[in-house]
């Protein structure tokens, strides 16, 4: 691509969970922010601009990314998908997402896109499931709601792996409520 | 109206009780929420704000020619201007600390901490907003300054603010029973030389983000944001605005956790309303993260001094003393209210004859202290299970039996405490052995013998707590007896819409606690409607009849004033309901049960009208009603929730300040890196009790999440300042908020001990008491036994060395 070195902003064209999406970005534009305020997507949220928490966690090509570590003018051509992407053609939520409703895995759901996506790329990496990986995996996520507990859980039961049902329901009841 | 008391039995619950997945769920998950930076707005314009870098400086210049330059730049507002366009807002405090006047720039063209709004930038985008700011330059003359509370309240201490005349904010002595003769009998006497709780705060996720629109037409400004208590935002928004209470409006959507925190919203969207309406556009501002560890509310930073503790031989605990500096940073905006708030738990979880606290409110130049998740209770309770801890510690009573004699036991509910605050239910010791279980007690005994001399400590800690729900406003009348505030009530909405849908809108404010989950769980039981028909409205909205003038979220309150509200409300729907449906069905309003969505005589189930039959003639054929009954039903339930409370005894400071206590009894078992410090919690155990559960799987939710706020506090944040008042912590680099590597699977379980005084037998219960920060202090002190004493709520690595090495034995004695 030639740049035009005179002009203010650029046009970039990036596939957006699956739409072809032009725009006119300055160098400077985040990814996060050209997500947002230009296309309205909500997944991607900004919970602390220094790349720690996660909120902002978008998968660019076949590499999951905080969003507001790149810009935007970075993903020129490229693919980008958010958490808007993840439900199921006919909106229904996908295993995921389910396990996270059953199991609680959220609370003000500020958090859980970037959850999502982040739990998302470990589940499909082919890395073992464990307690510890989960851990592991997701620590690049802050939530300051739910301590954590229930979104191992949901992660670990979107694996298939058995764990304790919410309190206050019987654990063949999770799924059928 | 009359406090109404849902007796159980009364309600078929369906719903009630059950873990319910969570209505908000499905449009979190497939990110389509609406959150306070998300709604695109025609036309809008951003704000950024230049803050001061110094703790203490006084404004001598402002140039905004620079700023003028930048492209996409709109315009500004300085402190002058806001001097002149602004009243002060409301106070509570009475003298000396009235004399304080906070504003949404630097009052009085002073910054008194670092990160201060000095002047508020708007520009067409994000960055010109910032390019715009940063081409501000500001001419400051550093002050004097301070950010220790105890050299605040030293006589040559730079003052915070001049008119004030003295660093203290708020000065007050609860003398409760007779400690003298207490101290004077009691066997042994523990004294403690200085104990500090650290400054910490829950930081949300989503900062603050507030969007202002002006609309001429109605000169109304409408506000969307987290309003954590949007009736008085509007109060206080339209004080400081001079602008008509009736032609403002306050909003929220979803909001991405408040924690207390966004009480204070109203400072900041002042300045972007002045901007709106000076500049004719729509405003944003977005808080950063750094912008909201320096200025966006920290927890109450506490000093407590001279302490003494007076216990018996056979481990009875009399009672306490102590000094407290409550350190509130640069202005009182919620305070000086924590100097009362504490007193709600003045027990803590124990028996307690004698107390007394000479209490005072000290400024600092840092950043404004503002209610934190376990507001200025869990600071006591902690100093309370600490001097526990650390009197059984130095008078060789075993941990377990020394808090199991002098608990609160479940036979003395409802107990009053020394100042006249009564503990509504409870089994603390049957909670304690259930925590104790869930660690195999026993066990990490053992396990803790087994590692000795391993280079690698086992620690085992306890921490009782109480998370005392729903105040009595009218104890802010302890701070200041001019004020006009008692009781409590909070507002609900509950109608039949044309259709026949069920409505129905809470004054509470929602930040993730499931208030649209439990709403619709209590309201389908009464009106015998499936959960997935009630609709609950998102968010709050200042315009509609559901709020009170104190509602919102705060005080761990929803579960009884606003599902009292709510319950209310349907109660008066229901009746509607009664009256139609026996008019139509030929038989009188008593003989009418609602069931499955229809309203049906009880005897006659053939005879039957659905909810769409029912709103069907009141909406679109009135005719078919008797005039008298058409008259008066409307099919909306609006009904209000009072707390049943009396004025406080101020001479006394003596009577109930709240009326619920849920408790939570945490256990843990830690294990020490002797040659790095580092801490590692091999098993983590809450017990919880808030009565009877309206959902079990939302309220173990919440311990989980106020568990970690506990335990990251306990272990990694620190809102530390520099000797140059310059915050050390302000992003999440320096501030570590705890990730899900850095914790254990919890082992969890309750207790259920329904409250005599609340409706439907549940008590608040969202804050949860900081018991994390007792149990992890515990557990430290139990890893070092009396070599050392832990006497600061914030234990990181380094700290823990020097634990190991013995600091602090010396600053603790029996002295009989």
């Amino acid at each position: 691509m030639t740049i035009d070195h005179t002009a203010e902003t650029r046009e970039i064209t990036v596939t957006v969970d699956g739409r072809s999406e032009t725009g006119h970005v300055s160098d400077r534009t985040l990814l996060v922010h050209w997500l947002r305020d230009a296309l309205d997507k909500r997944g991607p949220k900004i919970g602390c601009d220094t790349g720690n928490c996660g909120a902002c966690t978008v998968r660019w090509d076949d590499t999951l990314v905080k969003s507001c570590m790149v810009l935007a003018a970075q993903a020129d051509g490229d693919e980008v998908e958010t958490a808007a992407a993840l439900e199921g053609e006919d909106g229904s939520l996908n295993r995921l997402q389910r396990c996270f409703a059953d199991y609680h895995a959220l609370q003000c759901g500020y958090c859980t896109s970037g959850m999502l996506m982040t739990a998302t790329d470990l589940l499909s990496s082919g890395e073992e499931i464990t307690e510890e990986s989960v851990r592991r995996g997701m620590k690049g996520n802050i939530c300051r709601c739910t301590g954590y507990h229930n979104i191992v859980k949901a992660v670990r039961a979107a694996a298939g792996q058995e764990v304790p049902a919410p309190h206050g329901c019987a654990a063949q009841e999770v799924e059928s409520r | 109206m009359t406090t109404e008391h849902i007796a159980p039995g009364t309600v078929t619950r369906r719903f009630t009780g059950q873990a319910m997945p969570r209505k908000e769920d499905a449009r979190l998950l497939k990110a389509q929420g609406e959150f306070g930076d998300d709604t695109p707005v025609a036309h809008l314009a951003y704000v950024a704000f230049v803050r001061s870098p110094y703790a203490h400086a006084r404004i001598a210049a402002i140039d905004v020619s620079g700023a003028e330059q930048a492209p996409g730049y709109l315009g500004c507002l300085v402190p002058d201007e806001v001097e002149t366009l602004t009243d002060p807002y409301l106070e509570l405090q009475g003298p000396p600390g009235d004399a304080e006047v906070d504003r949404c720039l630097a009052s009085g063209g002073i910054a008194r901490f670092a990160g201060e709004p000095v002047v508020a930038v708007a520009a067409e985008t994000r960055e010109a907003a910032r390019d715009a700011a940063e081409a501000v330059v500001v001419e400051y003359e550093p002050l004097p300054h301070v950010v220790d509370a105890r050299e605040a309240v030293q006589p040559d201490a730079p003052l915070v603010h001049e008119p004030v005349g003295t660093n203290v904010a708020f000065d007050s002595l609860y003398d409760w029973g007779d400690i003298d003769f207490a101290m004077d009998n009691a066997d042994h006497v523990i004294e403690v030389d200085e104990l500090h709780f650290h400054r910490f705060s829950s930081t949300p996720l989503e900062c603050g983000a507030i969007t202002v629109e002006y609309d001429a037409g109605v000169d109304t400004f409408t506000f969307t944001g987290g309003f954590a208590t949007p009736q008085l935002a509007t109060l206080n928004l339209s004080v400081a605005l001079r602008h008509p209470f009736s032609k403002l409006r306050v909003l929220s959507k979803d909001i991405g956790g408040s924690f207390g925190l966004k009480l204070n919203m109203h400072i900041p969207a002042t300045a972007a309303a002045l901007l709106s309406r000076k500049l004719g556009r729509p405003m944003r501002w977005t808080e950063t993260r750094t912008e909201h560890h320096q200025a966006g509310g920290h927890g109450n930073e506490r000093w407590f001094r001279d302490v003494r503790m007076a216990v018996q031989r056979d481990g009875t605990v009399l009672g306490l003393t102590y000094d407290a500096l409550d350190d509130v940073g640069a202005y009182t905006r919620y305070e000086p209210l924590g100097g009362v708030i504490w007193t709600q738990v003045a027990n803590a979880c124990y028996q307690l004859k004698h107390l007394k606290v000479h209490y005072r409110s000290v400024y600092t130049n840092k950043g404004p202290v503002h209610p934190n998740r376990g507001y200025s209770r869990m600071q006591h309770l902690w100093l309370v299970e600490r001097m526990m801890d650390i009197a059984a510690h130095k008078l060789g009573f075993d941990p377990v039996e020394f808090r199991t004699r002098n608990y609160v036991q479940p036979e003395q509910y409802p107990y009053t405490t020394v100042n006249g605050c009564v503990y509504d239910s409870g089994d603390l010791p049957l909670s304690l052995r259930k925590a104790l279980d869930l660690i195999d007690y026993r066990g990490a005994r053992e396990l803790q013998e087994r590692l000795s001399g391993s280079g690698k400590r086992i620690g085992i800690g306890i921490g009782s707590t109480l998370d005392s729900g729903t105040n009595n406003l009218g104890q802010a009348r302890l701070i200041n007896g001019e004020l006009p505030f008692s009781g409590n009530t909070e507002g609900g909405l509950v109608r039949l819409g044309a259709d026949g849908t069920v409505y129905a809108t809470t004054g509470g404010v929602a930040f993730g606690q499931g208030h649209e989950t439990t709403i619709a769980q209590v309201v389908a039981d009464m009106l015998g409607v499936a959960y997935d028909e009630v609709q609950v409205q998102r968010g709050s909205d200042s315009a509609l009849s559901a709020q009170t003038g104190m509602s919102g979220s705060y005080a761990s309150q929803f579960a009884v004033t606003g599902i009292g509200a709510i319950l209310n409300a349907t109660k008066k729907l229901a009746h509607e309901i009664n009256l139609v449906a026996a008019s139509a069905l030929g038989c009188t309003p008593d003989d009418i049960t609602l069931v499955d969505g229809h309203a049906v005589v009880a005897d006659d189930p053939d005879r039957a009208l659905p909810f769409s039959a029912v709103a069907g003639i009141v909406h679109f054929s009135p005719a078919d009603l008797p005039p008298e009954v058409a008259d008066e039903v409307g099919l909306v339930g609006r009904a209000v929730y009072r707390a049943p409370f009396e004025i406080p005894d101020t001479e006394r400071k003596y009577g109930n300040l709240t009326l619920t206590y849920a408790t939570q009894v945490h256990a843990c078992v830690v294990e020490i890196d002797e040659e790095t410090g580092h801490t590692r919690l091999l098993r983590y155990a809450m017990v919880d009790d808030c009565g009877t559960p309206i959902n079990p799987m939302v309220i173990e939710g919440q311990v989980h999440g106020a568990t970690v706020h506990g335990i990251s506090a306990a272990l990694y944040e620190h809102l530390s300042y520099d000797a140059e008042g310059q915050l050390v912590a302000g992003n999440f680099y320096d501030y570590h908020a705890a990730t899900a590597y850095d914790l254990p699977s919890f082992r969890y379980d309750n207790v259920v001990s329904p409250s005599p005084f609340a409706p439907v037998g549940a008590k608040g219960m969202g804050e949860g008491g900081g018991a994390p920060l007792h149990a992890l202090s515990a557990a430290f002190q139990d890893a070092v036994g009396d070599r050392a004493m832990v006497l600061d709520s914030c234990n990181p690595p380094e700290r823990v060395l020097r634990l190991l090495r013995g600091l602090d034995a010396e600053r603790v004695r029996v002295i009989r």
